[in-house]
């Protein structure tokens, strides 16, 4: 069993448990869904995580996209086909709350 | 109310779901360049208007809920209309303006701010969502 198999995550695909994330990981989980990570990428996710240690919530994309100064358009060319999951899944944290 | 609609079509671009607003009638205000910026809140009639309707209609009441309603709004990090708007255009999310409102109130599309893709009537409308689920808000 690959470690990618042994990770424990919810029926829709979210990470149990935060700290069994890691920075392969991410790519790892980012290839599965044909993302190749580049730093706009790590800065996204990275920014995401921080949020969501601070707050204890999953952030939607609106403040992603503000703390870390990566406008809305580009956040959805980089991870095409529902954002907000994707960066949810990839960074190892809940599905947002959020609407916005 | 501007806000229901434009979330949803924002929650649905998020998880990666098509969204496409159609704007008629009072809807059309919303996309309006000269309403966007100053729409107001229907306090008179609405059920869940948090003051009774006989206060609710006096002069400068409205002004007042919708000031407390802007500050809350704030709070919450949810963006004015017209950043909404732009947040829903940036998110690939496809806006239209209804033929029939804009004639009925004299407008024409270079009226409507810029993130609205096109003019339609109704039925073209139906006719690109086919099978897709419509929500009448």
């Amino acid at each position: 069993m690959t470690a990618l198999e042994a990770l424990r995550t919810d029926a829709d695909g979210y990470l149990v448990n935060r700290d069994d994330w890691s920075e392969d990981l991410a790519k790892e989980l980012a290839a599965k869904m044909g993302i190749e990570l580049g730093d706009e990428h790590w800065k996204v996710l990275k920014t995401a995580r921080a949020i969501e240690g601070e707050s204890g919530s999953s952030p939607g994309l609106r403040k992603i996209s503000k703390r870390s100064e990566t406008p809305i358009k580009s956040i959805y060319k980089l991870f095409p086909d529902g954002p907000a999951k994707l960066i949810a899944k990839i960074a190892g944290i809940p599905k947002p709350k959020s609407c916005l | 109310m501007a806000y229901p609609g434009l979330i949803l079509a924002n929650a649905a671009r998020m998880a990666g779901v098509d969204a496409r607003l159609f704007f008629t009638f009072w809807g059309l205000d919303i996309v309006n360049e000269k309403k966007i910026d100053h729409l107001h809140l229907n306090l008179v009639g609405n059920p869940s208007a948090p003051i009774p309707a006989i206060i609710a209609g006096l002069p400068g009441v409205e002004a007042l809920a919708r000031a407390q309603m802007r500050k809350e709004m704030e709070r919450l990090d949810i963006p004015p209309i017209r950043e909404f708007v732009e947040m829903l255009d940036d998110a690939g999310a496809d806006l239209y303006g209804c033929q029939m409102a804009l004639d009925m109130f004299k407008l024409t599309k270079d009226d409507l701010v810029p993130q609205v893709k096109e003019v339609l009537t109704a039925m073209d409308f139906m006719d690109m969502s086919e099978g897709a689920p419509t929500i009448f808000i």
